[in-house]
């Protein structure tokens, strides 16, 4: 059993080194990172500082080098990678820059393929699917091909696809580094709905305006994190002192 | 901004005081006259969440000055169920100063020059360390910016308020990069 505040993932010196020698590139660099149930977490820094690929290793879909993940109580290292692809598809969503839809499917069968594969029976994921297309209001684009959506669309129909499982984690990869601001946006408000919902989300961003709405925002550089800023919960300024209307 | 500011305008009472209220009430009056509650609830509409705090006085005191400097006249108009209430129309003395307003290119000055000094002074005097003013100041931009952002979120489809906040929030965006080019020089000037 895991206690309701408990981390629902937990990272200790986590590393991933790449190359030997003078060559040898520490990608990530001893992390300590904890996740609590139902936090939204964004991660930040320059490209190459290894974000993406911390992102991978919690994820479990990169081996580390050194350190331990847990993810929803249990321990990522030694398991062998039957077990990790089963953990991959129950506890995790995943978002991607690049919305990774299979093309040749609607949107409606991109969302319904993660429950599929995790094998609820078809008349389960089709309702589930459906629901979700309705919380990403993308209902009336059920049986439309990705290629027939705008950028945006599509990403919220990978967002309603990570969603399939019913993950205790969604992990997003630059979900908004392939948007317009408009679409941006829309991305934006879904998440704010999710994390209402107590949804625990997890996004490694550039855009200051994902990062600005997290719970908490970690800056990584050089594989390690060099500042750690909690962004809500604080006492808050007024929206009019920040709209230069007063102070 | 035009010379109406110099005006008096301090407030005994609470709420912010909107530095340009007495132009936009002018400008409001450009068309037709009009009465304070209306007035009051245009300027409500066009800041959204922004006008809880607003001043709630502030309108009707700054009609009263305006009347008083001859940009406004007033009239009062008789009411059956209620008190008579005052109609303001404006003078041509006033319609100038509205025009002199719309003309006007004036933008309030941005943070950069003066954070910049601040910066190179703390850097050059060895008072404190420039990467951390920056961080200091990012994490207080940020927290804006989400605030800012949320309530942009918040409001409905087609409100003018939201296009507000949009301003804000890109506006705190533009600042953010800004911070990062500064964390990246002086970053690179202590590894020197």
């Amino acid at each position: 059993m895991i206690e309701p505040n408990a981390s629902v993932l937990s990272a200790r010196g986590l590393s991933k080194e790449y190359g030997k020698g003078a060559a040898l590139v520490r990608a990530v660099d001893d992390v300590r990172l904890d996740v609590a149930r139902g936090e939204s977490v964004a991660i930040v820094g320059p490209s190459g500082c290894g974000k993406s690929t911390l992102l991978y290793l919690v994820g479990g879909l990169e081996r580390p080098t050194g350190g331990t993940v847990q993810l929803a109580g249990e321990k990522l290292e030694q398991m062998p990678e039957a077990r990790l692809a089963r953990l991959r598809r129950h506890a995790l969503g995943f978002v991607f820059q690049a919305f990774h839809l299979v093309d040749e499917l609607t949107a409606l069968e991109n969302v319904e393929l993660p429950a599929l594969l995790a094998g609820a029976s078809p008349g389960k994921a089709r309702r589930r699917a459906t629901e979700l297309l309705e919380q990403v209001g993308l209902e009336d684009r059920a049986e439309h091909l990705p290629s027939t959506l705008s950028g945006g669309q599509r990403q919220r129909v990978a967002i309603a696809r990570a969603l399939a499982n019913e993950p205790a984690v969604v992990l997003a990869d630059e979900p908004t580094g392939n948007l317009d601001s408009a679409a941006t946006t829309e991305v934006l408000r879904l998440f704010e709905q999710l994390h209402a919902g107590g949804q625990t989300l997890i996004v490694v961003t550039h855009d200051e305006r994902i990062a600005a709405t997290a719970d908490r925002l970690i800056t990584m550089r050089d594989g390690a994190f060099v500042d750690e800023t909690q962004l809500t919960g604080g006492t808050a300024r007024s929206i009019t002192e920040i709209a230069g209307l007063e102070g | 901004m035009p010379e109406a500011a110099s005006l008096p305008n301090e407030e005994p009472l609470g709420g912010y005081q909107l530095r340009v209220v007495r132009e936009v009430l002018l400008a409001l009056l450009a068309r037709e006259s009009s009465h304070g509650y209306q007035l009051r609830a245009r300027l409500a509409l066009a800041l959204g969440p922004l006008a809880s705090a607003l001043n709630d006085g502030q309108v009707y005191v700054t009609l009263g000055r305006l009347e008083k400097a001859g940009l406004l006249s007033s009239r009062r108009v008789g009411q059956t169920d209620r008190p008579d209430r005052k109609e303001y129309e404006l003078t041509p003395a006033g319609r100038e100063q509205v025009e002199e307003w719309m003309r006007d290119t004036s933008w309030r000055k941005s943070a950069p020059a003066e954070f910049h000094l601040k910066l190179v002074a703390a850097a050059a005097a060895g008072l404190a360390d420039p990467v951390g003013i920056v961080d200091q100041q990012r994490r207080e931009l940020l927290i804006a910016l989400g605030q800012a952002q949320r309530a942009a979120l918040a409001e409905p489809d087609g409100s003018v308020a939201a296009l507000l906040l949009e301003g804000v929030v890109l506006r705190l965006q533009a600042d953010l990069r800004w911070l990062e080019a500064c964390a990246r020089y002086w970053n690179s000037m202590e590894e020197r």
